[in-house]
């Protein structure tokens, strides 16, 4: 369910082929050809080795939750209280996100628990990768 | 060993609510606060660095001819950065002579140039804004429930930062907040943005606060014993807190802090007083871990033990910090204004025989850091 006042990216030629991933339902990483490194966010050359040698993968859409604020001052985008999250994705890389699909406070928000990404569409161009509880999963 | 001093140190003639001035007109009062403070008229001025107003308003806004400015704006650990690049350029001859300010109306907002925020294609707008960050209370907070789980910080010990800060607010008449305040006052005061009170946050005020450099050689010719500055750091890491490497310690505290004390030739135990800038309450706690005075994981336990407090082991933001002295939104000037305090033995808290003092800014959210080594004996 999109919402339409969330302030939305306007991409980059470097970073054209993550919001493509996600508009395809993909959450897309790169790896460095020559020392294998992954990270994010997207440039077309390896943070670790500067090689300009790298690949496009899709990753896995795991990750975890490794820490979190719960704002509580009204935003016109969101409904207060909302959790902005650090998510540490199963390939390594961390990015911002948001949690949804459970409760927004302390006690359903566990630190290291697992999370699945899925796609919120925004508009035609944007869709942005929210996680939400992975359940059972371990 | 540096070879520089700071020989005129002042903030604005007031400090808290200002409305009846601009931006620009607290750098002036701050400058020209510091000019007397030196002895000094403005065309003795020959190099200017300031953040927030560029360097080219503030020298011709004060009437100066600069031979050497700075611009250098990474946030409010800029005028660190600033102290330690007018050392460079002093000892290189580029100038003689250096005035660093600070003005901010960040209260009051009354001639301050509009926010432009991040622009929805840069790499915060793309991968940060969208996820409705509010700015620092919803950004530079995101590392410490990570801290917490790691090395088990309680919401106590977190809280006891800002009931030691007041402690010491308590006795500077120009602090913001001087009532003396308890765990529970702060754990009960509103939540901002979980696991953050109120109380935990700094405030927002108007001020400013300048200071004048020059060579250890003429230093001694001024109204005030000079502050040798005898060591200095800066670095950077990232301008998006979610790619920090760490979420429990600043890469840019470490570069920076070890630089400062390496090149000071200074152990920890040298160090007498201690500032860390704390626009949260969680960064008292970074600071001390980064800089080594503390192991990592036992800082929260130090402060709410009472090192840090008045009479304790390792005197900490004895002006009562960003939580309670005043925090105009870049706070690493008044950090560095109690530092020279506490050097020239002026400080409203003053510490008994404060012979070095060691003040670490930071930029951003943990992006940027700088750091002052400052003492009352030459190098």
């Amino acid at each position: 369910m999109a919402n339409s006042k969330r302030p939305l990216p306007q991409p980059t030629p470097e970073t054209q082929h993550f919001w493509e991933g996600t508009r395809n339902g993909e959450l897309r990483l790169q790896r460095c050809d020559a020392c294998a490194a992954v990270y994010f966010p997207p440039r077309p050359f390896c943070p670790e080795c500067s090689s300009r040698m790298v690949s496009v993968f899709s990753a896995s859409g795991r990750a975890t939750l490794h820490s979190y604020v719960i704002n509580q001052r009204p935003h016109p985008a969101f409904a207060a209280p909302y959790s902005i999250a650090i998510v540490e994705l199963e390939e390594g890389p961390r990015m911002m996100s948001n949690v949804i699909g459970c409760p927004q406070t302390p006690e359903a928000l566990e630190l290291d628990m697992p999370l699945n990404v899925v796609f919120e569409k925004q508009n035609d161009d944007i869709t942005l990768p929210l996680f939400e509880p992975a359940g059972d999963r371990t | 060993m540096t070879g520089v001093a700071i020989v005129g140190a002042a903030e604005t003639t007031e400090l808290g609510v200002i409305p009846h001035m601009s931006q620009i007109q607290l750098h002036a009062d701050a400058a020209l606060n510091a000019l007397k403070d030196a002895g000094l008229g403005i065309a003795d001025i020959d190099g200017v660095a300031t953040a927030g107003e560029s360097p080219t308003g503030i020298a011709h806004y004060l009437g100066i001819t600069p031979t050497w400015v700075d611009g250098t704006s990474v946030g409010g650990c800029s005028f660190m950065l600033h102290v330690r690049h007018a050392i460079a350029a002093i000892n290189s001859g580029q100038c003689t002579t250096v005035l660093i300010t600070h003005g901010e109306s960040g209260r009051s907002n009354v001639g301050r140039g509009s926010f432009r925020g991040m622009g929805a294609s840069t790499l915060t707008g793309q991968f940060e804004t969208p996820y409705g960050p509010m700015g620092p209370p919803t950004m530079f907070t995101l590392p410490v429930l990570r801290y917490m789980k790691d090395f088990g910080l309680t919401h106590e010990q977190l809280a006891m930062v800002a009931v030691v800060q007041r402690q010491w607010a308590s006795m500077n008449p120009r602090a913001s907040f001087r009532d003396l305040i308890t765990v529970d006052d702060v754990l009960n005061s509103r939540m901002i943005a979980y696991p953050f009170h109120l109380l935990e946050c700094c405030l927002v005020t108007d001020g400013g606060g300048a200071l004048i450099l020059t060579s250890d050689e003429r230093a001694k010719d001024f109204p005030n014993p000079p502050v040798y500055l005898i060591g200095t750091g800066e670095s950077v890491e990232t301008p998006m807190v979610s790619q920090m490497a760490d979420l429990t310690s600043s890469r840019a505290f470490r570069v920076a802090g070890f630089a400062a004390m390496k090149e000071a030739g200074i152990k920890h135990k040298d160090v007498d007083h201690l500032m860390v800038y704390d626009a949260f309450a969680h960064l008292p706690i970074y600071g001390l871990e980064d800089l080594g005075f503390c192991e990592r994981g036992e800082a929260g336990s130090f402060i709410s033990e009472g090192n840090t407090a008045p009479g304790g082991s390792l005197p900490l933001n004895t002006n009562g910090g960003g939580l309670s002295y005043m925090h105009s939104g870049m706070y690493g000037m008044y950090a560095m204004q109690e530092s020279v305090r506490q050097i020239r033995g002026t400080a409203p808290a003053q510490v008994d025989n404060a012979q070095v003092s060691l003040c670490l800014g930071v930029g951003g959210m943990f992006g940027a850091s700088g750091c002052v080594v400052m003492s009352r004996a030459p190098h």
